[in-house]
């Protein structure tokens, strides 16, 4: 599994990352590994607005179709329109090219709050049992 | 190799049926109305005959093969409900006749009715629903009218588990109300703490609960009771999503347990073609609370076109009823088979249905859990879920699997669902199958997993004796094609 050391985590599989004063988000390694070859991603307009644990997406693979959740509360900036036509990049870069959306956060906090690389591993370790 | 399209054998000029010069006079359509630009194939009688008999034999179905495809119940259809099916006073039965003229289609509505109530617990039954999400719309549409009835408007929140059924959440939102997940617990159950705190937050807005029992890993809810009382509790209904019914006939009653609304799937339970073969029916039962607002219409005696020897039975509207959820009175064809099917086996041939259903997955499950790990190992219901994949074979995944026991001339299970379970195989053998059949399967998914690590490109190139070989499904489901267009 591939973790991005600047970035944290969410329980729902989703990271996060600083990038000026706005927050980049996606899916981890272990989601995309999980769901296999993504065939389609839904995401958000720019200017909607969501808390954190809202769903803002869906994410769908040949095996399952899943939502995607706000690792952070905050008003959407930008998405990637590129997985529309090539949602495989979410499979192959998921902490680069597959980014999903951009957000200005309401709460900075909130990202203090989520899981570092090494307890999001941990985490996972113990999902999988 | 693969059979071509009608389209591909189509050569210009060709026709099946030569008919002969008309003797009367040719009108024209009205200008614009005609056109000459459809591709319609051009064929010979005897090349169509081939094209479709080719492709009958292609196919794959319960009348060749072994079907333990989870949570879809492909027992053995009894042909005897063919032939009632096709008897001639219903096959040439027109909706709008008089009902004095279909007493005979009438009655066998009404005592379907009757036999579903008393089978699943119920105070009335509505035959409308055309299958089994149909009926959970109906059913949730009933509950969200029953709670507007009461001028309760503010309750838009329905509960489902993780385990549920993938239709039920979707039923939820089609009717324009929102799903609150519920967790299972460690022994495959509702997570009754996890339900007390989303009732307890929901309480006022909670329209009620859908509950696949037993659920989609085969396991009955030990808190079954529990779990209804609480949504009941706080004002709450409890909708049974029925579609795993084969595992209670003649055993426990979802009507006894709390269920308020429930369908059944009588293309499932009650041995009706399904999966291509045919349509559904999923006729939805009711309590006493919830029977007036069953879709209309119903079948009734009519007692004042009664007498002592004879019922008259008649359409009639349950007062607070939702309306029609289908055109005429649903799929007749489909009720007449499963009737056919409940007087054949009576009250004692279906307890033994479930009997056998029940046995034949705990069979399967004990022949293959040491090698497949099944993660909540309990004592399963009528179908029960294991792991397709090995920590010492990490590239085969479920998909290998299922793709392998094509060559070993099964049919696979249901894979990757539930998403509770990782690379999910969902295996229900039903009660038709005998030991020997049930002994050939476990045996290929032994064989299987042996396969998986001594020779894994073996799965991962699998199926190798089928008409087609392993389907692209990524590039399927990223290309949509979904019609043929000539070159």
């Amino acid at each position: 599994m591939k973790l991005d050391p600047e970035a944290r985590y969410a329980k729902t599989h989703e990271w996060a990352r600083w990038d000026g004063d706005e927050i980049v988000c996606g899916i981890t390694d272990h989601a995309q590994e999980s769901l296999s070859d993504i065939v389609y991603v839904e995401l958000p307009e720019v200017g909607e607005v969501f808390d954190q644990g809202d769903p803002f997406g869906v994410v769908e693979s040949v095996k399952a179709a899943s939502d995607l959740y706000m690792p952070v509360g905050g008003e959407i900036t930008a998405v990637n329109e590129v997985l529309e036509d090539t949602p495989e990049l979410a499979n192959q870069d998921p902490y680069g090219e597959g980014w999903m959306i951009r957000c200005a956060p309401s709460d900075p906090a909130e990202f203090d709050g989520l899981m570092d690389a090494d307890t999001y591993e941990a985490f996972v370790a113990e999902e999988e049992g | 190799m693969p059979e071509p399209l009608i389209f591909e054998i189509s050569r210009p000029g060709r026709c099946a049926v030569a008919l002969p010069e008309p003797d009367v006079r040719l009108s024209d359509l009205p200008g614009g109305l005609g056109r000459d630009d459809l591709p319609l194939p051009e064929v010979r009688e005897v090349d169509l005959t081939r094209h479709y008999t080719h492709l009958s034999q292609m196919n794959y179905g319960v009348d060749t093969g072994f079907y333990p495809l989870g949570s879809c119940t492909m027992k053995y259809n009894p042909k005897i409900n063919e032939e009632v099916a096709r008897l001639s006073g219903f096959v040439h039965l027109h909706p709008y006749q008089d009902e004095e003229t279909v007493q005979g289609a009438l009655f066998l509505m009404y005592y379907l009715q009757e036999f579903l109530k008393e089978i699943g617990g119920f105070a009335a039954v509505s035959l409308q629903p055309a299958a089994g999400a149909h009926g959970e719309l109906t059913g949730v549409l009933m509950m969200r009218a029953y709670h507007l009835d009461r001028g309760d408007a503010k309750r838009d929140v329905i509960l489902v588990p993780d385990s549920a059924h993938g239709t039920n959440p979707a039923s939820t939102t089609m009717c324009g109300l929102h799903v609150v997940e519920i967790p299972s617990d460690a022994r495959g159950n509702v997570d009754l703490a996890a339900l007390e705190a989303a009732c307890e937050e929901h309480s006022d807005r909670l329209v009620g609960m859908m509950l696949t029992n037993p659920n989609t890993l085969g396991l009955f809810d030990e808190h079954v009771e529990e779990v209804t009382g609480l949504v009941h509790e706080h004002g709450g209904l409890m909708y049974g999503d029925g579609a795993n019914m084969n595992a209670l006939l003649g055993i426990a009653r979802p009507g006894d347990l709390g269920f308020d609304v429930l369908h059944y799937n009588l293309h499932k339970t009650f041995s009706t073609p399904h999966g291509g073969g045919g349509p559904g029916s999923g006729p939805v039962g009711a309590s006493e609370r919830l029977a007036d607002f069953l879709p209309a219409p119903i079948v009734a005696v009519d007692s004042e076109r009664s007498d002592d020897e004879v019922e008259f039975y008649t359409f009639v509207n349950p007062p607070k009823s939702i309306g029609r959820v289908k055109a005429f009175y649903g799929h007749f064809g489909v009720m007449v088979k499963a009737y056919t099917y409940i007087r054949m086996l009576g009250p004692e041939g279906l307890r033994r249905v479930a009997e056998y259903a029940v046995l034949n997955a705990n069979y399967v499950m004990s022949q293959i859990k040491e090698i497949y790990r099944v993660p909540y190992e309990r004592t399963c219901m009528h179908e029960f879920v294991c792991e397709g994949h090995f920590p010492d074979a990490p590239d085969v995944r479920a998909l290998d699997i299922s793709k392998r026991l094509i060559d070993y001339g099964f049919h696979p299970p249901t894979n990757y669902f539930p998403l509770i379970v990782h690379e999910a195989l969902m295996i229900e053998p039903t009660e038709t199958e005998s030991k020997e059949t049930l002994d050939a399967f476990a045996n290929a998914l032994l064989r299987i997993a042996e396969e998986a690590r001594t020779d894994p490109t073996l799965l991962h190139e699998a199926p190798h004796n089928a008409p087609v070989r392993r389907l692209d499904e990524v590039w399927a489901a990223r290309n949509l094609i979904l019609r043929w267009k000539p070159e």
